[in-house]
């Protein structure tokens, strides 16, 4: 299990090096969606080649599942600042993924390349709160009823 | 996108050790809302609506005012903050701030939604490259922009917030957030530039 001292009582330092790269492997993943995005606007209105956004999503769901099993073995975190800020980042995150989505059907995009930008946008929609809330959360005091 | 930069390195808020005297704030700032709430209706309007003009004026209206903020705030704000005392770097900023998570996300979802539709309509989609790789160049510009935005200076405004919302914020953690906008700050300007160039060009063909 990965601990972390409180942010308040240990040096910053210190409660970096204990948490997992949780930063790291979210900015990858926004990485790999937004060259997905790139590459599918890039060629249209043409969609002949989808396989290289394809295996870019394939890649930003490994590493944001990876990210969400690392962040949760860590048993010493201030959880609820972090699911206080995910909670409204998600409400944020979900209006402006569907302002797209709605963008996209309004278009008339066709159903396969609907379907890998709605699943691009909802890897967007989950990586960007959890970077927010993990972000906020590495600095604030460690929840002791965890 | 949001260039609060060089809101330098504090060492300490005080010669006493003693917790500064902050204003009181709301991370993000409520009143707003409803203002952003009505301006992401228009142009939802505009959208549906196909109406040219609407999707003309959300583009170039928002969309200088993301370049024309990230400048300024870059060029101009940045390194005057970097000189003033660290309270007064910390009032501002409480300020400051909110006011910025609200704006920029609102600008830049304004300028890329209409943006999109206004290719569409106007059949920039439909040209072949090479002259189609000034699009391209836009949609990278705008790809590199959004994960400085979202991957660097967001996550980091928002923990400088909450920072500054304990009864004694750590000037450490805030100095350390604080350096990602003065690192940052030179790609976004470039970007913004790279913007311009790339606008201008795409608006006179």
């Amino acid at each position: 299990m990965v601990t972390a001292e409180p942010a308040e009582h240990a040096g910053m330092d210190a409660v970096d090096h204990r948490l997992p790269p949780v930063t790291e492997l979210a900015v990858g993943t926004l990485v790999l969606i937004i060259v997905g995005g790139i590459d599918v606007a890039a060629r249209l209105p043409q969609q002949a080649a989808l396989w290289l956004p394809i295996v870019l999503l394939v890649a930003a769901v490994v590493l944001l599942i990876a990210n969400v099993v690392v962040l949760s073995r860590v048993q010493a975190f201030a959880w609820h600042t972090f699911f206080l800020v995910v909670r409204y980042a998600v409400l944020a995150y979900i209006v402006i993924a569907g302002m797209l989505e709605f963008v996209f059907v309004l278009d008339g995009t066709p159903g396969r390349l609907l379907a890998l930008l709605t699943a691009m946008l909802v890897v967007f929609a989950v990586d960007i709160p959890l970077l927010f809330g993990f972000s906020v959360a590495r600095y604030q005091p460690v929840d002791r009823a965890d | 996108m949001v260039n609060d930069a060089a809101v330098a390195t504090p060492t300490r808020f005080s010669d006493a050790d003693a917790p500064l005297p902050l204003p009181a704030f709301q991370i993000v700032p409520l009143v707003g809302l409803p203002i952003v709430a009505v301006l992401v209706a228009l142009l939802i309007v505009a959208i549906v609506g196909d109406w040219l003009w609407a999707l003309n004026f959300f583009h170039v209206v928002a969309g200088g005012l993301w370049t024309g903020i990230d400048l300024f705030v870059g060029l101009v704000i940045g390194p005057i903050l970097g000189r003033l005392s660290i309270p007064a770097r910390i009032e501002f900023t409480v300020r400051f701030m909110p006011k910025m998570l609200l704006i920029m996300p609102t600008l830049v979802t304004l300028t890329l939604a209409s943006g999109w539709q206004l290719q569409r309509h106007l059949g920039y989609l439909l040209l072949s490259y090479p002259q189609h790789w000034w699009l391209t160049a836009s949609y990278i510009v705008v790809g590199v922009m959004t994960v400085i935005a979202l991957g660097l200076l967001e996550p980091a405004n928002l923990a400088v917030l909450f920072e500054l919302k304990k009864p004694r914020p750590d000037p450490t953690v805030i100095g350390r957030l604080m350096r990602r906008f003065i690192y940052t700050a030179g790609v976004t300007g470039v970007m913004q530039l790279a913007t311009l160039v790339t606008m201008t060009r795409i608006a006179t063909w």
